[in-house]
């Protein structure tokens, strides 16, 4: 008793520097790529290891680029239709679990969460396989038309592995959500309608914002649903930065690289003021 | 009463849209998956038309090739998760245990990462491990090797990859649950006669359970099936189960043998994760 005793300042103490040291030997291993990666993006010649001066060619490059605006624009278009539709769905999915009870709902629940657990590539195939060899054969049989692969395929497959996550969200949302204040509303003489909007909705907000971020985060990232779903028209913009890694290295993957990371600290940082105001 | 029937009615009409999405956009094509992974290929790709039925495919699973490749996919999974929890928790413990100030600068560390493009994460790493990268300039520089050496391309990359790119998924949870731990519990536990490490196991580890097993497979489900790691840090030489599916679909226009393939793989995580919810109900009762 009384040796652990002695032994244990030391031993906290110790126990103290090692935390210190993993944390410090995390975030290094974390953010020392990012770091080279943003300094090379500005380096003057194609060098992605030696610096030769400042220079931001790279970014020039990026905004005369015709293809990968193409792909940029592809990628806003599709997350925001994606995070628009799969928001409200997952909202009224949320609201619809939470406060009423129906047949099915337990199977419904489950079916809600797989999405979430399986992995993405057999979300992927199986989204090929339904349009080339199910949807596009019976509806080219209906109607005279051919149907390839492309930005509304991808679209649909978005919405559909972004709803589970926003319903998740919503739902926590709803957990914590106090119904009293529902009844005052009612109490005090409002309607159903008005009720939802001048109390439900704004309570909900933040948790409707934080699934339509974490959305509109996946459907921009997403690469390998979306690999299945495009066909070979219309990349987005992880299949367009895929194809230039394959290909090797360049200081201008680095400058392509360093706008999206800032894009997604913006993200995070609307993120967490978000949470700060809920 | 009349109230009563609209209630029950309106809760289906909320889950419509979802149910009618997901049925159609999800669910179906599971079936079809089912479906193709029976009958026997084309060969041209797609599947022979009038569908013939086999169990070919899911012998072929059964091939020692095929079977090392799942095991390596495996091996791999559970070495990263493992590497991911490992450093993790002390970094959740680490965070926890900050200044609030400092504590929220932190968070934000872990979080950029996690946001950040997966793709632009993992060029970023094989940019570190590259003939001219960071790593091998200092070997080099300080005379600890001649040339450069081969680091890419390899499982050891493939692996660091991975922990690389899933680490910020495991900190998350873990600190979650660490962060609502009270820490005045260990002092307890010690003035009780326990030391540092039995107060950890039997008081702490329990409590923060939930989180590790969060981490865990916030790890091991996107792990397991990865593509984009092993085929770019492995550059085609390591084969795991994510880039044998990918090729069934691309150029051994397999698309049967890729969907028995998938249906393996989903099976075995779904497994896993039931048995997480499982374990998971277990420790959150005695709280």
């Amino acid at each position: 008793m009384i040796a652990a005793r002695r032994g244990g300042p030391v031993v906290l103490r110790l126990g103290r520097l090692a935390l210190v040291l993993n944390a410090v030997v995390i975030f290094a291993f974390l953010y020392l790529p990012i770091l080279i990666l943003l300094i090379f993006s500005f380096n003057a010649t194609r060098s992605v290891a030696h610096w030769e001066g400042f220079s931001l060619a790279w970014y020039q490059r990026l905004f005369d680029n015709v293809s990968l605006l193409r792909a940029a624009r592809n990628s806003l278009l599709i997350g925001l239709v994606a995070t628009v539709v799969a928001t409200i769905f997952g909202t009224m999915t949320a609201l619809g679990m939470d406060r009423f009870r129906f047949r099915f709902r337990t199977t419904f629940d489950v079916v809600l969460y797989l999405p979430i657990v399986i992995p993405e590539i057999v979300l992927g195939i199986s989204l090929l396989l339904f349009f080339n060899l199910a949807l596009f054969p019976v509806v080219e049989a209906v109607v005279p038309v051919r149907l390839t692969l492309g930005l509304p395929t991808i679209t649909i497959a978005h919405i559909a592995f972004c709803i589970p996550f926003v319903y998740v969200i919503v739902r926590a949302r709803l957990a914590g959500f106090d119904r009293t204040l529902e009844e005052a509303a009612r109490d005090l003489g409002a309607n159903e309608w008005n009720t939802f909007r001048r109390v439900t909705f704004p309570l909900l907000l933040p948790g409707i914002l934080g699934g339509a971020l974490i959305a509109f985060t996946l459907s921009l990232d997403d690469f390998l649903v979306t690999a299945f779903t495009a066909g070979t028209a219309s990349p987005t913009m992880p299949l367009y930065i895929y194809s230039l890694v394959r290909r090797g290295v360049t200081p201008e993957i680095n400058a392509l690289s360093t706008v999206l990371l800032a894009a997604s600290i913006s993200l995070v940082i609307v993120s967490l003021a978000l949470q700060r105001r809920s | 009463m009349k109230a009563g029937v609209r209630r029950r009615s309106r809760g289906p009409l909320l889950v419509v849209p979802s149910a009618l999405w997901l049925g159609l956009f999800f669910t179906l094509p599971l079936i079809i998956v089912i479906l193709i992974s029976l009958v026997e290929r084309g060969r041209a790709g797609g599947v022979r038309t009038p569908l013939v039925f086999t169990l070919e495919y899911y012998q072929r699973l059964a091939d020692p090739l095929y079977l090392s490749i799942l095991w390596r996919s495996v091996r791999i999974a559970l070495v990263v998760t493992s590497v991911c929890v490992l450093l993790g928790y002390p970094l959740a413990v680490f965070m926890s245990r900050s200044l609030v100030r400092v504590r929220g600068a932190l968070l934000l560390l872990v979080m950029i990462p996690f946001w950040t493009n997966f793709l632009v994460r993992t060029y970023a790493i094989k940019l570190m491990l590259g003939a001219d990268g960071l790593v091998n300039s200092l070997l080099v520089s300080t005379g600890m090797v001649q040339a450069p050496l081969s680091l890419l391309f390899n499982e050891f990359a493939v692996v660091l990859g991975l922990v690389y790119g899933y680490l910020p998924f495991a900190v998350l949870p873990m600190y979650a649950s660490v962060e609502k731990f009270d820490g005045r519990l260990m002092e307890a536990a010690a003035d009780l006669g326990a030391n540092l490490r039995r107060a950890f196991l039997r008081v702490m580890l329990p409590l923060t359970l939930p989180g590790v097993l969060a981490a865990v497979v916030l790890v091991f489900v996107p792990v397991v099936g990865a593509f984009i790691t092993p085929d770019i840090m492995g550059g085609g030489k390591i084969e795991m189960i994510g880039t044998l599916i990918n090729r069934q679909f691309g150029v051994a226009r397999n698309w049967p043998f890729g969907s028995a393939m998938s249906l393996a793989l989903m099976v075995m995580v779904v497994i896993g994760v039931l048995y997480y919810f499982r374990s998971g109900a277990e420790t959150e009762r005695p709280l």
